[in-house]
C-alpha cells in the first residue's frame, strides 16, 4: 500500500546498463537502476555486490565505464567530487562529512555561505539553519559546535544540510548503522515526510526489518549484477535475504552450546570503575558466550576497554585465573589471554593502508619472529591459514585492506585478533555493518570458537544477534550493569526493561 | 591447452608489472635521469671519481637522513638535527681537546663513545619531549634547535672550537679521507648504516611497529603496540644518525662553528622525501632515502659543472626540490 503513492510517478534519477571497472577488474555488470519522484527505494546486496559503487556512479563520484545515466529523463554526465550537489543529488555519507570545529550554521551554509555587501550575513545564516531544523522537529542548537554533538545529532545535521540545499535526491548509507532505536524511528518519520513532499531516497542498509519497515522499493545486486526490483510489500525479510545470497540461508545462529555450571570460571570482573562506568562486575565461564546489551552509550565499550587495559581503570580488578591482570597495560591483558576486537575496524582495527599480511600479524609479530628478525615465511604460513579459516575471500592477493569489502575486513580483523591465540575474546558489535552472508558466517565463527573452550564476550546492539548467540546476557543501564539474564529470561522485551531502566538485579 | 598455459602466464606476468610500486621506484628512476642530465652537461660528471667524490659528501645527509626516515615513518618530525651536529661535534672536539686521557689511542675511542652517547641523549630529550611532554614534534624539536644551537655557540663563545692535538687530527683523518678496498670511508658507512637501517626496518617487529604507528596510533594501541616508546626509539635512532654523521664531520675539518649544520635539517627531510616515503607516516623506504640524499648532492653538483645557473642558487633548487617531489608522490598516490 505503501508503493501506491509512487506508481506512475515520473523517474527522477535512473541507469542504464552501468558497467564499471577498477584497474581492469569489473564490479558492475550492466546494472539498471531507476529511482522514482517520492519514494523510498532500497538498494541491498552482500558487501561486494556493488552497492557503494553504484551509489558513488549515481552521485557524480565515480564515472561509469559504460552505460549511461539520465536525471529529469535526459541523459547527464554528471560532475565529479560532489558538484553534483548543485543538481539537488546529495549524499549522506556513512562517515559524516563534517568540520568538529564549526558550528551547526556554518556547517550547513558551507561553501555557499550568505554575504550581503561581501560580509558575511550571520544573522539570516542563523535564522535559515534554525528554520531548517525546526521543520525537521530537530533540538539541535544552531550556534553549537558539531564537536559537542551526539551521532544522531550529526546525522540530523548532515539531512538538515541535505534539505537547506534544496535535495530531490538523497542517498543514505547506512544511516542507522549508529543509532539507537529511538533516534532510528525519529530518522524514519523525517524521511517518510521528506518523501511525502517529493524528495526521493535511496536506501543502502543491511538491517532487513528497517528496509521492510520505512522502504517502498527494493533493488538487490548481487555480484556487481542486478539480481530484482519489486515493491518492498511483496516481499519478505527471507525472501530479500535470499535474493541477495542466492542460496538458501540454513540457520543463521549455530546451536547455543552452554557451558556446563561447574566450569572453571575464567575471567572475574571485580567491582571495576573506569569514567563513566561504575562499580561493574561479572564472571566468564569457559566455553561460555556472554552478551552485552543495552543502550549505545551505556558504557558497555568503556568497560570492556578498561577490562582488556585500552583505558585506565579508576577502581576494581580483573583476574583471569584467579591472576590479577594490571591496569591499562594492554600488553600484559593479551598475555594474561584477554584480547579485544574493536567495533570500529576501519579507525582502530586496521590499518587501511597496509595489506592483509601486514595487519593480520601486527599484534602477535612475537611469534614470527627470531632473536628480532621476523621470519616471512612464517607469517606467510599464518596469512594462508587464517584465509582459509576464516574465509576471506579477495580477487588480489596484495590488496591493502582499505578496499577490502566490510565483510572481508570483519574477517581479517577477527583473523588478526585470534592469531594472538587469546583464552578470552571480547568482541564488540561483530557484525556491524556487514551483509546477511558474512553475519551467518561471524556468528558461526564464533560460536566454534566457543566449542573450542575459548570464552567470548559479545557486545552488541543488534539484539537478534545476542539472543541468537549467547547463554548469558549482561545489560548495561548508565554506565552500571543493571542485570544478567540466563535462559528463558533472554527476550527483546526483558532486555529493553534492563537498558531502559524498568528493572533491576544484582550482578552475577 | 598449450594456447591456455600462454594466456594464464601472460596474465601472471602482466600483474607483476602492475604490482610494482611507482612510489618506490620514482626516486631511482630520478637518479638515472639525473646522471642522463649530468653526463649530457660535462663529461667530466660520469667519472668514477666524480661519483664517487658526489657520494662522499653526501655521506652527513645521507646518515641523518637515515635517521628521520625513522622518525617520520613513526608520523614525527626532527628539524633538531642540524644543530644536533654542531653540539655533538662540539662537545666532542671540546672533550679531545681537554686531555682526560692520555693515550691518542684511548682519547679517539673515548671521544667516538662520548659523541654516540651525546647523540643517544639529544634523541631521548627529543623523544620524551614529545611523548611524555606531549608537544607536536614540530615545536618540540623547534625549541630543541634553538637548545642545541644556542648551546654550541655558548661553548664557541661565537667562533669556531678546533682540535688542537696534531696528533689525534692525525690519526683520525682517515675516518673521512681513508678508503677501504678503494672505497672511500663515507661511503662505506653510508652502506652498513643503511643495511643495518634497512633491516630493522623491514625485518624487525620494531620496523613493523614504527610503520603500524606513522599509520594510524589507534590502531596500534588497540594491537597492543607501546605507541609512545616506538616514537621515543625512533628519535634516539635519530640522535644515534647525527652521531655518527659527527663522527665522520669531525675529522674532515677539525672544527666546528656556530653555524655547522645550519638547514641540515631541511636536507635530511628532504631526502626523506624524495625517497618516497610519506610525510605523514606510515610509509619508510631507506634505500630511497639514500637515494634522495645522493640526488641532492648531484643537483649541486651538476649546477658546479654546468656554466647556466648559479651555484649561489643552490639552496633555492633545493626547496623546489621537495615540493616538486611532494607533487609527484601525491600523483602518483591517485594513480595507483
Amino acid at each position: 500500500m505503501t508503493t501506491e503513492h509512487v506508481d506512475g510517478a515520473p523517474v527522477v534519477l535512473s541507469a542504464r546498463r552501468i558497467s564499471k571497472s577498477f584497474s581492469g577488474v569489473q564490479v558492475l555488470f550492466s546494472v539498471d537502476f531507476e529511482l522514482r519522484q517520492g519514494e523510498i527505494h532500497a538498494l541491498m546486496g552482500e558487501n561486494g555486490a556493488g552497492k557503494s559503487t553504484l551509489v558513488k556512479i549515481l552521485s557524480g563520484f565515480e564515472q561509469p565505464t559504460s552505460g549511461e545515466i539520465l536525471f529529469d529523463g535526459k541523459s547527464t554526465k554528471l560532475p565529479a567530487n560532489g558538484a553534483a550537489e548543485a543538481l539537488g543529488i546529495v549524499i549522506i555519507h556513512q562517515e559524516f562529512n563534517l568540520a568538529e570545529h564549526l558550528t551547526v550554521t556554518e556547517s550547513l551554509f558551507l561553501g555557499r555561505e550568505v554575504t550581503r555587501f561581501g560580509v558575511l550575513d550571520r544573522k539570516f545564516m542563523r535564522a535559515e539553519t534554525r528554520r531548517v531544523l525546526d521543520l525537521l522537529g530537530s533540538h539541535v542548537d544552531e550556534n553549537a559546535l558539531i564537536g559537542s554533538l551526539s551521532i544522531a545529532e550529526k546525522q540530523m545535521v548532515e539531512i538538515a544540510k541535505a534539505i537547506s540545499r534544496d535535495a530531490r535526491v538523497v542517498f543514505m548509507d547506512e544511516p542507522t548503522a549508529v543509532l539507537s532505536r529511538e533516534e532510528t524511528n525519529f530518522l524514519f518519520r523525517l524521511v517518510r515526510k521528506l518523501r511525502d513532499k517529493g524528495t526521493s531516497f535511496v536506501f543502502v542498509s543491511h538491517k532487513l526489518d528497517e528496509v521492510m519497515e520505512l522502504t517502498d522499493r527494493v533493488t538487490v545486486l548481487r555480484d556487481g549484477q542486478w539480481i530484482k526490483t519489486s515493491p518492498t510489500s511483496v516481499l519478505d525479510g527471507e525472501a530479500i535475504a535470499q535474493l541477495m545470497v542466492g542460496r538458501e540461508l540454513s540457520s543463521l545462529y549455530a546451536a547455543k552450546n552452554e557451558p556446563d555450571v561447574d566450569e572453571e570460571v575464567v575471567l572475574r570482573v571485580d567491582a571495576v570503575s573506569t569514567g563513566y562506568v561504575r562499580d561493574a562486575s561479572f564472571e566468564v565461564r569457559r566455553g561460555e558466550i556472554l552478551g552485552f546489551s543495552g543502550m549505545i552509550g551505556s558504557g558497555r565499550t568503556e568497560l570492556m576497554e578498561a577490562i582488556v587495559g585500552l583505558r585506565a581503570r579508576t577502581a576494581g580488578e580483573v583476574l583471569v585465573r584467579g591472576q590479577p591482570v594490571p591496569a591499562g597495560d594492554v600488553h600484559a591483558a593479551n598475555k594474561a589471554g584477554l584480547a579485544y576486537m574493536t567495533k570500529d575496524r576501519k579507525a582502530k582495527g586496521l590499518l587501511l593502508n597496509a595489506g592483509m599480511m601486514a595487519n593480520l600479524t601486527l599484534q602477535s609479530l612475537g611469534r614470527h619472529s627470531r632473536l628480532g628478525y621476523l621470519d616471512p615465511a612464517s607469517e606467510e604460513a599464518a596469512l594462508v591459514k587464517a584465509r582459509r579459516r576464516f574465509d576471506i575471500r579477495v580477487r588480489d592477493d596484495k590488496i591493502v585492506a582499505g578496499r577490502m569489502s566490510g565483510g572481508n575486513q570483519q574477517k581479517l580483523l577477527l583473523a588478526k585478533v585470534m592469531e594472538t591465540d587469546p583464552s578470552i575474546i571480547i568482541i564488540d558489535e561483530p557484525t556491524r555493518g556487514i551483509d546477511v552472508g558474512t553475519k551467518q558466517q561471524i556468528y558461526h565463527f564464533i560460536s566454534a570458537l566457543a566449542r573450542d573452550g575459548r570464552s567470548i564476550i559479545v557486545v552488541s546492539s543488534e539484539m537478534p544477534e545476542i539472543i541468537g548467540l549467547c547463554s548469558r546476557v549482561a545489560v548495561m543501564r548508565e554506565g552500571q550493569i543493571a542485570g544478567v539474564l540466563e535462559g528463558d529470561e533472554i527476550s527483546e522485551q526483558e532486555i529493553m526493561r534492563y537498558a531502559a531502566g524498568l528493572k533491576k538485579k544484582a550482578a552475577a | 591447452m598449450s594456447v591456455n598455459q600462454e594466456g594464464s602466464q601472460e596474465a601472471i606476468r602482466r600483474r607483476s608489472w602492475r604490482d610494482i610500486d611507482l612510489r618506490a621506484v620514482a626516486p631511482f628512476v630520478a637518479l638515472a635521469l639525473l646522471l642522463l642530465v649530468g653526463a649530457l652537461v660535462n663529461p667530466n660528471f660520469i667519472s668514477i671519481n666524480n661519483l664517487a667524490n658526489v657520494a662522499t659528501r653526501s655521506a652527513f645527509i645521507a646518515i641523518i637522513a637515515v635517521g628521520a626516515t625513522f622518525v617520520i615513518s613513526s608520523g614525527d618530525l626532527d628539524l633538531s638535527v642540524g644543530a644536533m651536529v654542531a653540539f655533538i661535534a662540539s662537545l666532542m672536539i671540546l672533550f679531545m681537546n681537554s686531555g682526560v686521557i692520555a693515550d691518542p689511542v684511548l682519547m679517539l675511542l673515548g671521544a667516538i663513545l662520548f659523541a654516540i652517547v651525546a647523540g643517544t641523549l639529544c634523541g631521548l630529550t627529543n623523544g620524551l619531549i614529545t611523548t611524555v611532554g606531549r608537544i607536536e614534534p614540530f615545536i618540540a624539536t623547534l625549541g630543541t634547535m634553538g637548545i642545541y644551537r644556542g648551546l654550541t655557540t655558548w661553548l664557541s663563545q661565537g667562533g669556531a672550537i678546533t682540535l688542537k692535538e696534531p696528533e689525534l687530527q692525525e690519526m683520525y683523518r682517515p675516518a673521512y679521507f681513508g678508503t677501504i678496498a678503494g672505497v672511500p670511508v663515507p661511503i662505506v658507512v653510508i652502506l652498513a648504516v643503511t643495511a643495518v637501517a634497512a633491516f630493522i626496518l623491514y625485518r624487525t617487529r620494531y620496523g613493523r611497529h614504527v610503520v603500524a604507528v606513522g599509520s594510524n596510533r589507534d590502531v596500534a594501541r588497540y594491537s597492543g603496540i607501546s605507541v609512545n616508546r616506538v616514537r621515543t626509539v625512533a628519535f634516539v635512532i635519530q640522535g644515534l644518525c647525527v652521531a655518527v654523521a659527527v663522527l665522520l664531520y669531525v675529522p674532515r675539518l677539525g672544527s666546528t662553528s656556530a653555524t655547522t649544520g645550519i638547514l641540515w635539517e631541511l636536507q635530511a627531510i628532504t631526502a626523506v622525501v624524495v625517497g618516497g616515503t610519506a610525510l605523514k607516516g606510515g610509509a619508510g623506504r631507506v634505500w630511497g632515502t639514500i637515494c634522495g640524499a645522493f640526488i641532492l648532492e648531484l643537483v649541486g653538483n651538476i649546477m658546479l659543472l654546468s656554466n647556466f645557473i648559479s651555484e649561489y642558487l643552490i639552496g633555492a633548487i633545493q626547496g623546489a626540490i621537495i615540493i616538486i617531489a611532494m607533487l609527484v608522490q601525491r600523483s602518483l598516490v591517485r594513480k595507483s
